[in-house]
């Protein structure tokens, strides 16, 4: 049988699916920012931003841009009613402190236990940068990976042990990916879903290694 | 009386001594002072070292004070942008060092330093590199109620520089949206605090409730001309 995978929006919509109501949320930057354009409509779902916002809003509409409020990727944003800001050490009271019910994150690799690996690729000469990626892995409740399961080379990015440097330990809940969602755990792998036609066997094969079913 | 309305910029930035450290307010171009910045290259203070979240935008404020060679170290969280040729140059030129801090971490350092705290426990970054002396040993570590924990110290300044909205002569601050961001925390960790506002506003003006930087952490305020933050840090932008 043949399987397609999850377009990213699909992805997104995937992650979304599991966003409760109620929320609140940090989508990192990159393709997780995409979730929230397919979090149901009838759910009250709180964004934080980084840089001090809580109840962040879509993009401003062309012209409407106010660049003293912006999210962590620097673009344009708004503000819902109801929304407040904050100052940084607030902010990130909110991360470390478990505030924060999920945070949706990009990933080079992530391992089996739930180790991530997304700040830096460690080659040599280039200009490291963090931001808050360490201080999100860590700090909420659930810290969702959103990503392709395999590189463009084709390797998988879900490992026994991150080659890459660590963002943190057995931080990762779990993995959304175009082929499935798989639940990291001190055992190891677990299944959630993956996409139809896909085998169990054939996923295994994908990335190398076991997974419960 | 207190007034802590500068007549300048220049003003409220005499006396700013070489090897200062500097913390600087904004995340992105949200923020930046850019007017101090500019009078701080105007100043001449020099081997300086910075803090802010980033390392500069384009060729102007920060990015212009590394330019003029004025910065030996800057602590950041996210130096690498898409508009940061200024700082990427000068890095890989190894003329400027550079302290990497998760931004969770530097907020806190900034605020510790600020509040009087020796040192924290903080959880964030504990078993990565940033979890490591510039020698690459381990810094201290504990483990608290099965959680583990890397020690940070408090980050002081010998002089903040700061963006609010409006300010009165006490120095009480309110922001403008996610300007505020560094800047609450960074008033208060440093020796002496600037802050540009764009309007300077009678005492009781301000409602106490909504006050967000009570004057105690602030020395000078100097009144500006509202100018649109512009935009910078990514792609399309830069």
């Amino acid at each position: 049988m043949t399987y397609s995978s999850r377009s990213n929006d699909q992805l997104a919509a995937r992650v979304a699916q599991d966003i409760f109501d109620g929320a609140s949320v940090n989508l990192g930057i990159g393709m997780p920012t995409l979730v929230a354009n397919h979090i149901p409509q009838e759910r009250e779902v709180l964004l934080h931003s980084e840089n001090g916002i809580l109840g962040m809003g879509p993009a401003p509409q062309a012209g409407q841009e106010d660049y003293d409020l912006i999210n962590a990727g620097k673009q344009p944003v708004t503000l819902l009613a109801g929304g407040a800001y904050f100052h940084h050490a607030d902010s990130f009271a909110m991360m470390r402190g478990g505030h924060l019910d999920i945070c949706v994150l990009g990933a080079f690799q992530v391992s089996v236990t739930g180790d991530l690996a997304n700040w830096s690729t460690g080659e040599p000469g280039a200009i490291p940068a963090v931001g808050g990626a360490m201080d999100l892995a860590i700090g909420a409740k659930q810290t969702w990976v959103m990503m392709d399961l395999l590189t463009k080379k084709g390797e998988s990015k879900v490992v026994t042990q991150c080659s890459y440097p660590l963002t943190g330990i057995g931080c990762v809940k779990r993995i959304y990916s175009d082929l499935a969602t798989l639940a990291c755990t001190p055992q190891g792998l677990k299944l959630i879903d993956m996409v139809e036609g896909l085998t169990l066997s054939e996923l295994e094969a994908r990335i190398g290694l076991p997974i419960q079913p | 009386m207190i007034n802590k309305i500068a007549m300048s910029i220049a003003d409220a930035l005499a006396g700013v001594k070489d090897g200062s450290t500097v913390m600087i307010g904004g995340f992105g171009t949200a923020g930046i002072p850019n007017e101090l910045i500019d009078g701080l290259i105007e100043q001449g203070a020099k081997d300086l070292t910075v803090v802010n979240n980033n390392a500069g935008n384009g060729d102007t404020g920060l990015a212009a004070l590394l330019q003029a060679g004025r910065v030996r170290k800057i602590i950041c969280s996210f130096p690498r942008q898409a508009d940061s040729q200024v700082f990427d140059a000068l890095y890989r030129s190894g003329k400027l060092e550079l302290e990497l801090v998760p931004q969770g971490n530097l907020a806190e350092r900034i605020r510790a330093a600020g509040a009087g705290v020796g040192a924290f426990f903080s959880p964030t970054g504990y078993g990565t590199d940033l979890a490591k002396q510039p020698d690459g040993s381990l810094r201290e570590t504990r483990e608290i109620n099965g959680k583990h924990y890397v020690l940070e110290m408090p980050i002081n300044a010998d002089l903040a520089l700061i963006k609010a909205e409006a300010g009165d002569r006490w120095g009480n601050l309110i922001y403008r949206k996610a300007a505020r961001n560094f800047g609450p925390v960074m008033a208060m960790a440093a020796r002496k605090t600037v802050a540009t506002v764009h309007e300077v506003v009678e005492l009781g003006a301000l409602d106490p409730e909504h006050i967000v930087t009570p004057g105690i952490f602030v020395h000078q305020i100097v009144k500006i001309d509202r100018v649109a933050t512009q935009a910078g840090g990514f792609k399309k932008a830069a």
